[in-house]
Parts: structure tokens; C-alpha cells; sequence
């Protein structure tokens, strides 16, 4: 691990050198493919199953970038990243694209040199305890030890939460979501904190789900989405745009079923998504059909959302914040005009 | 005759030995340094491109964060410097304990195996083969997964005699409360310790004149114990002991060995030990066997053998190596991130990094940190080396 960090700092140090503006998607397309950090192992968001294929809906925004740029979903690289190392790995170059259940958050977009695309998914803190605790609220957690994951926005909410609870606790740091929900298992933490997407995805992985319960409480907003580096406006717009096009494509009606038929609607927003009227595509720089190829190859918003954490998924999470705009969700997409 | 004086041929510039090392040199160090400027200035351009945020004012805003063990205050309102100051204690404890243990264990290991003892030189020498061959890092998980995870629940836990209990969070001892008129009792322990230095001193004198010989350490014992317990007594007691209690999710009160410590620490002293235990016993095989038997001739009992004649000798062959196993011993104190133990390596070149971004920073920081930590453990053993080294007549 500090081999692979010092390896990063280096590249830091020198690589960034060559990299010029527009220097990414000029990368990108010369390699042939896309190097997307995905995380280490969460069922939903980014999961390889025994073949080693990555799954979920953060790995299908990827695919569909892939689709977009490429026009062929599969012209990826996986790199699964813990919570601490992804930051810098996008810093230095060592991946294209970030897509690993990142929030969105101020420091983040300004300091640390990151623009975020979108919101893959509108999420919340939560907790997740053992039934036999009998603890029923989060309020009732004063002197509890905790779990949770060194380098992320959690492990900050949870000091802020406790504090103005006038609470205390013991904070326990891993860096693996993994070691965390072991040390959950084995007693050596009473409560695992994370987005609450997370904790369910982590209880499905424990030997016992049902003695394990999440709490009412969500503490904070957690919009997760893409990264990208600063710098690089033409690949940012290929990145933002895949996401908006997914949800475009969910509120018109458009499937990875259905595209195919649908590029003879009437409907003008219709024509314009799929490329069948005007150039909107290529405006981009792109094949003109490429929000057509994406939606054919990954699906729209409610295709992924469902297929990976929704009712098609052992997860079965509800759309509550993530449904559409029109859906009284928080998902909203620019139009393609 | 007058013959032409011989005068020596001047050499052209570039043909004098030494104006060329000197301008070798010059080369050399030119190119250096512009090497380090192009990568300074390089990397700050493309900070400044990529709109990360540079320099050191992030050390003092506020952190944001806990951390489990912090040796000094410690809140989340205090800055990222502070954490540094806290990791770094933190890293300086484990690493201190580290090398007391590992040193002690080594050498009783070290001269085990030499023991004439089969089964006790067998026994050492399990010991070395099997630490020693397994990887520090599984070593590591094998004490916190297998061993520690192995611990009952809070409620459920091992009462050591109503004092100490140890349970899954780690090892509950109870912390001494001074109470006024404590300062007595460490007054008298300082005034023991100066009277053992004149003690020792006094019969040293006196062994050299007179060839008698005075019981050093059974009096140097009572006096460093006898003189505070006295003072303790009269000053009616001035220590009060709270006991760790079991209150809502777990025991509060009392000191708390966290078990990520105590699995760092025996990994590390364990796997240490055995390499320093094969430096004691080359240095005792070092020293040619006729010491022993000219000392065991003089009327010297085995003991002292060893402890006037041998380890001195030894001493000169093993600090050396001994060294390096002090400087491994605090590089792998690193591998505590891999178990969540807050060290330097995970607190601040993990956690902070990570929440400010600014990698550069903090890796520069940390490898300086070590780099210093090295430096003086070898400065304070070479010093020592010195003084044990041979004075050659």
C-alpha cells in the first residue's frame, strides 16, 4: 500500500507534466480504453462476482461512458480503489474517471482539484447495529464504539453528529468497508457507520443479516456521483452528459429495450436523444448516435437503478430520493437541446 | 656550464588533475539542483494547472475528525497539525515499547540458544526459525484477527482480580488518581536514585582498593523501593486507583490497551526479537572460547562469565546489527494502517492526506519524520558504539 502510494506521488510529480488540457480524452482515445476506479467490493455500486466482471451502478456509469465515447460498453479498465487511495489516484492520472460512491462536497470540487459530474445517487448517513444491542435509535448511541471507513466524509459527519449530540465515542478507522463490517461481526465495534446505501449492501455480506438492523437516523446528505480531474472540459462534458442522458432517457421513455423503435417517435426530445434530428451529438465530438448507443448498451437511470440496487437486486432499495423529478425524487436532467 | 633552469611545464587548465575533480564536481552538483528545481517547479505548475491547493496552511485548520488513542488533548475542533503531533506520539510509543521488548526477549532468546540445555537451545531455536520466516504483515493480522478477535463480548469479559478486565476492546488496567502530596513520594525516588549512583560508585572504589566486594543490587533494590514505599506511608498514601467499570456499551475509567496496539506491539517485538536473538548469538560465538576458559579459571562462577567477560566483548559485534533492527523495528510500525492503529502512517499520511487532498504535503512531512527518527536512533547507538568499541593501544 505504500508502495502504491509512493508510486502515485511520483506520477504525481512527474507524469502530470505532460498532460495538457484536453490532454485526458486525447489519452483515452489513444489507449483504446477507459480507466474507471471503481471501489473495492460494494454490492450494487461496484461488485466483481466470481468471473471477476464488475457490476454495479456505479461500474454501468462507466460502461457508459465507454458506450459514448467508444460505442462499445466494454472498453474499460477496472481499478478498485479504497476509500483513502481514490482521491489521489484520480489527482495523478492513474485513472480517466472516478465512480466509486464519492460525495460531492465543497473541499473536494475546489482544493482538492475535482469537478463532479452529477449524482449517481442521493444518499444519507445511517448506522447500522446488532438487534441484540437493543439500541433503537441513534440517539441511544452515547459511549458506543464505531466502525467506520479512514478518509471519507463519514468519518467527519460522525465526529460532527456526536459532538453537537454532546455524545462520545470511540472511533475505530479501517480502510477496507470490508475489515470494518468484520470488526462489526466479531463485536469489536458496536455500530458501523456509512451512507445508508452502503450499510445495506454490507448486511447482506454478513453471515447473520437479520440480526443486524440499520437506524431511523440519517445524519447528513451524501450525493454520490462521478469524478473528473480540473482541466479537462471536453471529457467533463462526456462524463456529465452519460448521467444526464440515462435520466433523460428514463423520463421520455426510452429503454435499452425499445431504442431501436423509439428513433421513429414523433416526439422532438425523442429525435434529438437518440440523434435521429440535428447534431447534438456530435457536438460533442462524438458519433452523433451516441446517446442512442448508450441507452442501448447500459440502459436508462431506472434500468440501472432497478437491475442494481432496486427490486431486480438482493439490495430491493426503494427509489425514494432517486426517483425522477416528476416522481417527487431529486433526479433532474438539463434537456438535450 | 651554465645549464637552462627546469622549470616544469605548466599544464593547460583542462589537463590538471585537480581543477578537473573540482569541476566534475561543480558539474555534478549543478546538475542535481536543476534537476530538483525542474521537479519543484513542475510540480508546482501542474498543482496550479489542476487547481489543487499547495503549501502548509492546511496544518492549522481544524481536523474534523476522532481518533481512538491520542497520548496528547485531542478534539475533533483541533487542527490537522495536531493529529500530526498525535500520530506521531502515537508511532513513538509503539515503537519505543517496541524495541524495549523486542531487545529483552532477543537477548534472553540469543543466549538461550546457546544454552547447553537441549531442550531450552531447541525451543530458541523454533522460536527464530518460525518468527523470523513468516512475513511481519500476517504476523500482524494472525495477533489482531485470530488471537484478539478471540476475546468475549464487554459484558462477558475476563476479570483479573475486580482491578483489570479484558474483553474484545482491549485491556481494561485501572489508572493511578495522584492525589496531593504525591510530589513527596517522586522526591524520594530521585533521592534514592542519586544515593544508588554514590553507592555504586563507593563500592566500585572500594572493590578496586581493598578487593572486597559489596552487595550492589540487593541494597541499590531496597533503596530505590524501600525509600518511596517509606515516604508513601508517612505521607498517607497519596494515590488512589480508579477502576475501569462496565457503564452502557462499554468500560469506562481506567487506562485501555486498544487491542490494535497490543497486536502491533507483539507482532513487531515477536518478529524482532528472533532476528536480534541470531545477532546476540553470532556475537557471543564471536568471543573466542579461551575468554571462558581463562575467566571460569580465574574463580569467575558462569553468570559472571558472561556478564563481566563475554556480552562486553560480544557488545562490540552486536550493536551494529542491532541498530538496523531498531530502525526496521519503527520502518514496519507503518504496517499498524493495515489494522486501523492511528500511526503517522495512518492518521496522517492516510486520514489527513485524504480529507485535504494535499498529497505532496503530506507524504513529504511523514517521510521527513522517519528520516529523522532513523537518523538519531543510529546517532544515539553509534554514540553508544563508540564507547563500547575496542580501544585499540
Amino acid at each position: 500500500m505504500n508502495g502504491s502510494k509512493t508510486l502515485t506521488l511520483a506520477s504525481l510529480l512527474l507524469a502530470a507534466g505532460i498532460a495538457h488540457a484536453g490532454a485526458t480524452l486525447d489519452a483515452i482515445k489513444k489507449n483504446g480504453f477507459i480507466k474507471c476506479g471503481v471501489s473495492d467490493g460494494l454490492p450494487g455500486f461496484s461488485f466483481a462476482d466470481e468471473k471477476g466482471n464488475y457490476n454495479g451502478i456505479d461500474v454501468d456509469i462507466c460502461r457508459g461512458v465507454a458506450a459514448a465515447v467508444f460505442g462499445d460498453s466494454t472498453k474499460l479498465k477496472f481499478t478498485p480503489l479504497t476509500a483513502k487511495e481514490r482521491l489521489t489516484a484520480l489527482q495523478s492520472g492513474e485513472i480517466d474517471v472516478l465512480s466509486r460512491n464519492t460525495t460531492w462536497t465543497s473541499s473536494r470540487d475546489s482544493a482538492q482539484g475535482m469537478n463532479f459530474t452529477g449524482v449517481t445517487y442521493y444518499d444519507g448517513q445511517g448506522f447500522l447495529v446488532n438487534k441484540k444491542l437493543g439500541v433503537a435509535s441513534a440517539k441511544n448511541l452515547d459511549g458506543a464504539t464505531v466502525c467506520v471507513q479512514a478518509g471519507t466524509t463519514t468519518e467527519l459527519n460522525l465526529s460532527d453528529y456526536f459532538r453537537s449530540s454532546k455524545m462520545k465515542f470511540t472511533p475505530i478507522t479501517y480502510d477496507k468497508s470490508d475489515e470494518s463490517a468484520k470488526s462489526l461481526e466479531a463485536g469489536r465495534c458496536d455500530v458501523l457507520t456509512s451512507d445508508q446505501s452502503q450499510l445495506y449492501a454490507q448486511r447482506i455480506k454478513l453471515a447473520k443479516p437479520d440480526d443486524y438492523v440499520v437506524l431511523p437516523e440519517v445524519i447528513s446528505k451524501e450525493p454520490l456521483g462521478p469524478v473528473v480531474r480540473h482541466g479537462d472540459d471536453d471529457w467533463f462534458d462526456i462524463v456529465k452528459w452519460t448521467l444526464y442522458v440515462m435520466v433523460n432517457a428514463e423520463e421520455l421513455g426510452v429503454n435499452s429495450k425499445n431504442v431501436e423503435e423509439m428513433k421513429k417517435s414523433a416526439n422532438p426530445d425523442v429525435k434529438r436523444l437518440l440523434g435521429v434530428e440535428g447534431d447534438k451529438g456530435k457536438d460533442f465530438g462524438l458519433a452523433n448516435d451516441w446517446m442512442a448507443t448508450v441507452i442501448k448498451q447500459v440502459g436508462n437511470y431506472g434500468e440501472i437503478f432497478e437491475r442494481n440496487v432496486g427490486k431486480g437486486s438482493p439490495l430491493k432499495i426503494e427509489r425514494g430520493l432517486n426517483a425522477l423529478w416528476n416522481q417527487g425524487g431529486l433526479q433532474y436532467a438539463p434537456p438535450v437541446r | 656550464m651554465n645549464e637552462p633552469a627546469l622549470t616544469p611545464v605548466k599544464p593547460p587548465l583542462w589537463n590538471n588533475p585537480q581543477t578537473r575533480a573540482i569541476a566534475f564536481q561543480v558539474i555534478a552538483l549543478i546538475a542535481t539542483v536543476a534537476v530538483g528545481l525542474y521537479i519543484f517547479d513542475n510540480t508546482q505548475n501542474n498543482l496550479r494547472r489542476l487547481g489543487i491547493a499547495s503549501g502548509f496552511g492546511f496544518l492549522s485548520s481544524p481536523s474534523g475528525f476522532d481518533i481512538i488513542q491520542t497520548l496528547i488533548p485531542y478534539s475533533p475542533t483541533s487542527s490537522y497539525g495536531r493529529v500530526f503531533w498525535v500520530a506521531l506520539l502515537n508511532t513513538l510509543l509503539v515503537s519505543v515499547l517496541g524495541i524495549v521488548l523486542a531487545t529483552l526477549l532477543g537477548f534472553v532468546i540469543g543466549i538461550a540458544r546457546l544454552s547447553k540445555n537441549w531442550l531450552i537451545s531447541r525451543l530458541a531455536l523454533v522460536y527464530i526459525e518460525t518468527f523470523r520466516n513468516i512475513p511481519l504483515l500476517l504476523q500482524i493480522f494472525f495477533w489482531y484477527f485470530a488471537v484478539l478477535r478471540a476475546m468475549p463480548a464487554p459484558r462477558q469479559s475476563l476479570n483479573l482480580g475486580d482491578a483489570a478486565f479484558l474483553n474484545i476492546r482491549g485491556l481494561y488496567l485501572p489508572s493511578p488518581q495522584f492525589q496531593p502530596g504525591f510530589g513527596w513520594v517522586l522526591a524520594a525516588f530521585a533521592v534514592a536514585v542519586g544515593l544508588v549512583w554514590h553507592l555504586k560508585r563507593w563500592a566500585h572504589r572500594r572493590q578496586m582498593a581493598t578487593g572486597q566486594q559489596f552487595p550492589t543490587l540487593w541494597v541499590s533494590l531496597a533503596l530505590l523501593v524501600g525509600l518511596p514505599l517509606l515516604i508513601y506511608w508517612l505521607a498517607g498514601s497519596p494515590l488512589a486507583w480508579q477502576i475501569p467499570e462496565l457503564q452502557g456499551f462499554n468500560f469506562r475509567g481506567g487506562w485501555v490497551v486498544i487491542p490494535e496496539m497490543a497486536s502491533l506491539l507483539l507482532a513487531l517485538s515477536i518478529y524482532t526479537a528472533a532476528f536480534i536473538a541470531e545477532i546476540v548469538r553470532a556475537g557471543i560465538q564471536s568471543v573466542s572460547h579461551g575468554q571462558t576458559e581463562a575467566s571460569l579459571s580465574l574463580g569467575l562462577h558462569s553468570g559472571q562469565t558472561l556478564r563481566l567477560v563475554i556480552l562486553p566483548q560480544a557488545l562490540r559485534v552486536i550493536i551494529p546489527p542491532l541498530t538496523n533492527q531498531y530502525l526496521n523495528l519503527t520502518k514496519n510500525s507503518s504496517l499498524a494502517a493495515a489494522i486501523g492503529y492511528p500511526d503517522l502512517v495512518s492518521s496522517f499520511a492516510g486520514t489527513v492526506l485524504n480529507q485535504t487532498g494535499q498529497a505532496i504535503e503530506c507524504i513529504a512531512i511523514t517521510m521527513a519524520v522517519y528520516l529523522t527518527i532513523s537518523l538519531l536512533i543510529s546517532l544515539l547507538m553509534n554514540t553508544y558504539n563508540r564507547r563500547v568499541a575496542l580501544v585499540e593501544r
